[in-house]
């Protein structure tokens, strides 16, 4: 414990700005990645435990793009659209045989695509660790403000993950499409009584998901090393987020994403060994007082 | 299940257990005897997967450049060098699994454990149990070898190791830091025993040389993690004039690349024992230039026609190119197959352990153009160490400036007296 470090961390500007757009950085990513497991929780009702697998793909996607293309832009939004596609497929095919099932079912299915994925990526791009280094377009000095230091790529993180969740959110709450949704998620015999194909707003709902990790992997790619199993940390820390905002809530994801994000970040300066630590802590806390999480309904 | 059941169905367990016991002792010995005329098994524990998977990949590169050649050559009494390479995935349990998988399934007559230090130890207590020669090939601790709690008869240790490298490097740093006047110090190291140990004996020798010297900032990131993004702002809210880091692999790969972003190598003077190794240096982008870099393997240290050619053939027969787990490996596999020569091709532990004991072999990984395999504690002495300066092409380390042993003896002797492994 060092709270002296966190206190003179908390009373300097320059410090307090790099700390915060720290904290949004992984905040950010975090959030993408947990909207998509909570989206795929709250319509379909199962936990996709593959989810950091479609990250990683997203990942190793963009950077296959981008030795394509060259074009860093293009590769993130193939990388996207094309998790999206294997989501839909992987629902098809695989998650909605078990819809229904027990928990431990839905778990055997998506463990098998973990290691199935993993070795896959093992074949196709080999076990070395893979780097697509920064795009020329963000090979800038990073900004200063008020004293503190932010990269320029970190910005358009940012930026980019709250852009996708707004969209998410106006795309769920504002159009037919989301109404349908958010009725399926209620009551889908009803909705499918109603002459909707509630299948394949289920598949599109997975495969909106599975493009969220896709995009968070892409925006990782040029700043993480890329290897099979990247996936397996990241999604911890999402189910943490999920659990502390509640399964199912976007809104709950965006706002406890930000507090892992910036419990990582100053908590690294005031408490770097206890960090995992206050983490579950806070996720322990919100099971005990608000089971459902801090956003979440209680579930169905 | 009633008590009663519980209980027989244990003892069942327990006489089923004692079988299985017993058949494996009856079968696994004329096994070990039938393995002395077919081809010698050399079990292989290391990692293949994940971030540090590159560890694996090369650790048996250099050990394939060794045997192949000693396999061209017709072997030893007609017996031929067979590899079981094994991925552990660098966890200490599955580490000691694999080796004893090796040695009792595999039937392995050697081991060469080419494991980080995260399963190295765990390695170290399979072969305390079973007496097989082992060499540990990649692990860098120090107290592996220096500690003689640890000390198992039949191990040896042809990898670095931290201590050798923190005199060294400590040296070299104080001079830099005189020079240059960079008092505060940051470091940022792995979270496990490799990363710990190599820091505290770097800073403790840079301390040493330069009394100025005080550490204001620690990092300790986990090893494998993903992000760097908080320990990067940490460093730079340190406001420290030098940084030390012992990250490898992949993990310094990621590093590199997020403090990059924070323009953290042009606020402070850097020094990375790891940073110059063909497998970092070939994946980051933007390598940074003016690190102070350790040595590790590259063509140009030494500059010699021994070592350009040994470069050659690695990158011809493996398709990839050397790290310093290459030539550590490469050097393991050399001191088997001269020990094999000196038993003539017993593999028991004990002889093999008596022949490789003070062992010296011609070698172009050597200061003097040999390595000596230590008597006193089984660990490789005079192999060249030094620090020099990155450069972002080709031959990516300038300047090198190798250590001299003598002072590391005498400072590693008082080392060992203050840690209480000698009196």
């Amino acid at each position: 414990m060092d709270l002296d470090a966190l206190l003179r961390c908390v009373g300097t500007t320059s410090c307090v700005v790099t700390q915060l757009t720290s904290g949004m950085i992984i905040g950010m990513l975090l959030f993408l990645i947990a909207s998509g497991v909570t989206l795929i929780f709250g319509v379909l009702n199962v936990i996709n435990f593959a989810h950091g697998s479609l990250y990683m793909i997203g990942a190793y996607a963009a950077w296959t793009f981008y030795q394509l293309t060259g074009s860093y832009f293009v590769s993130a939004l193939g990388a996207a659209v094309a998790v999206g596609v294997l989501g839909v497929l992987f629902e098809r095919v695989l998650m909605s045989k078990v819809y229904g099932s027990n928990v431990l079912m839905q778990l055997l299915v998506c463990y098998a695509v973990v290691l199935i994925s993993d070795d896959l990526i093992k074949i196709i791009w080999g076990p070395v660790p893979l780097s697509m280094g920064m795009p020329p377009e963000f090979r800038l000095p990073p900004i200063r403000f008020m004293g503190g230091v932010i990269p320029p790529f970190y910005l358009f993180m940012i930026l980019a993950a709250m852009a996708i969740g707004l969209l998410l959110w106006l795309v769920i709450v504002r159009t037919r499409f989301g109404s349908i949704v958010r009725a399926a998620a209620i009551n889908g015999p009803m909705v499918s009584a109603l002459g909707i194909r509630v299948n394949l707003y289920y598949a599109a709902v997975f495969g909106i998901g599975s493009a969220l990790a896709g995009a968070a992997g892409a925006l990782a790619a040029p700043v993480r090393s890329l290897t099979p199993g990247m996936g397996f940390s990241i999604l911890i820390e999402s189910f943490i987020v999920t659990v502390i905002g509640g399964m199912g809530s976007i809104v709950g994801a965006f706002v406890a994403s930000i507090i892992i994000g910036l419990t990582r970040s100053f908590g690294s300066i005031g408490f770097p060994l206890f960090v995992d630590g206050v983490m579950f802590l806070i996720m322990a806390l919100v099971l005990i007082f608000k089971p459902s999480g801090l956003f979440g309904r209680p579930h169905r | 299940m009633t008590s009663t059941e519980s209980r027989r169905a244990s003892r069942r367990q327990v006489l089923k257990g004692a079988g299985a016991l017993a058949a494996a002792g009856l079968v696994g010995a004329p096994a070990i005897s039938r393995a002395q005329t077919g081809a010698i098994k050399i079990g292989v524990p290391t990692i293949l997967s994940g971030r540090v998977a590159i560890l694996g990949q090369t650790s048996v590169g250099g050990l394939k450049v060794v045997f192949d050649k000693f396999n061209a050559a017709g072997g030893i009494n007609g017996r031929k060098i067979e590899m079981v390479v094994r991925d552990s995935k660098g966890a200490p349990q599955e580490a000691a699994k694999v080796t004893r998988d090796l040695i009792n399934n595999d039937k392995c007559e050697i081991i060469l454990d080419a494991e980080a230090s995260s399963a190295a130890f765990a390695v170290q207590e399979v072969i305390r149990e079973i007496g097989v020669l082992c060499i540990h090939s990649n692990s860098e601790t120090s107290s592996l070898t220096a500690d003689p709690k640890l000390h198992v008869p039949t191990a040896f240790r042809t990898a670095r190791q931290g201590i050798h490298d923190a005199i060294g490097g400590g040296d070299y740093a104080a001079k830099i830091s005189k020079a240059k006047g960079l008092k505060k110090w940051a470091t940022c190291s792995p979270d496990y025993a490799y990363g710990r140990s190599n820091t505290a004996e770097f800073m403790e020798y840079a301390k040493h040389f330069d009394g100025n010297i005080q550490v204001v900032e620690e990092s300790w990131p986990k090893l494998f993690q993903p992000d760097y993004t908080e320990v990067v702002t940490k460093l730079l809210n340190a406001k420290a004039d030098a940084m030390y880091s012992a990250l490898w692999g992949g993990d310094l790969v990621a590093f590199i690349d997020q403090a990059n972003l924070y323009g953290l190598f042009d606020k402070q003077a850097s020094f990375m024992v790891n940073l110059g190794d063909y497998g970092v240096v070939d994946q980051v982008k933007q390598f940074p230039q003016g690190v102070y870099s350790g040595g590790r393997y590259n063509r140009t240290v030494p500059a010699t026609k021994e070592n350009e050619e040994w470069y050659q053939n690695y990158v011809k027969t493996q398709k990839h190119k050397p790290t310093n787990w290459s030539w550590e490996n490469a050097v393991a596999a050399e001191f088997v197959v001269e020990a094999l020569k000196k038993t003539n091709g017993d593999t028991n532990g004990k002889k093999m352990a008596e022949a490789i004991k003070g062992m010296t072999l011609k070698s172009q990984f050597g200061t003097k153009g040999s390595v000596t395999m230590r008597a006193e504690d089984n660990t490789l002495v005079d192999y060249i160490i030094g620090y020099g300066v990155s450069l972002s092409k080709e031959p990516y380390v300038a300047d090198f400036q190798a250590s001299s042993w003598e002072p590391i003896f005498e400072l590693e002797k008082q080392w060992k007296k203050k840690q209480g492994y000698i009196s």
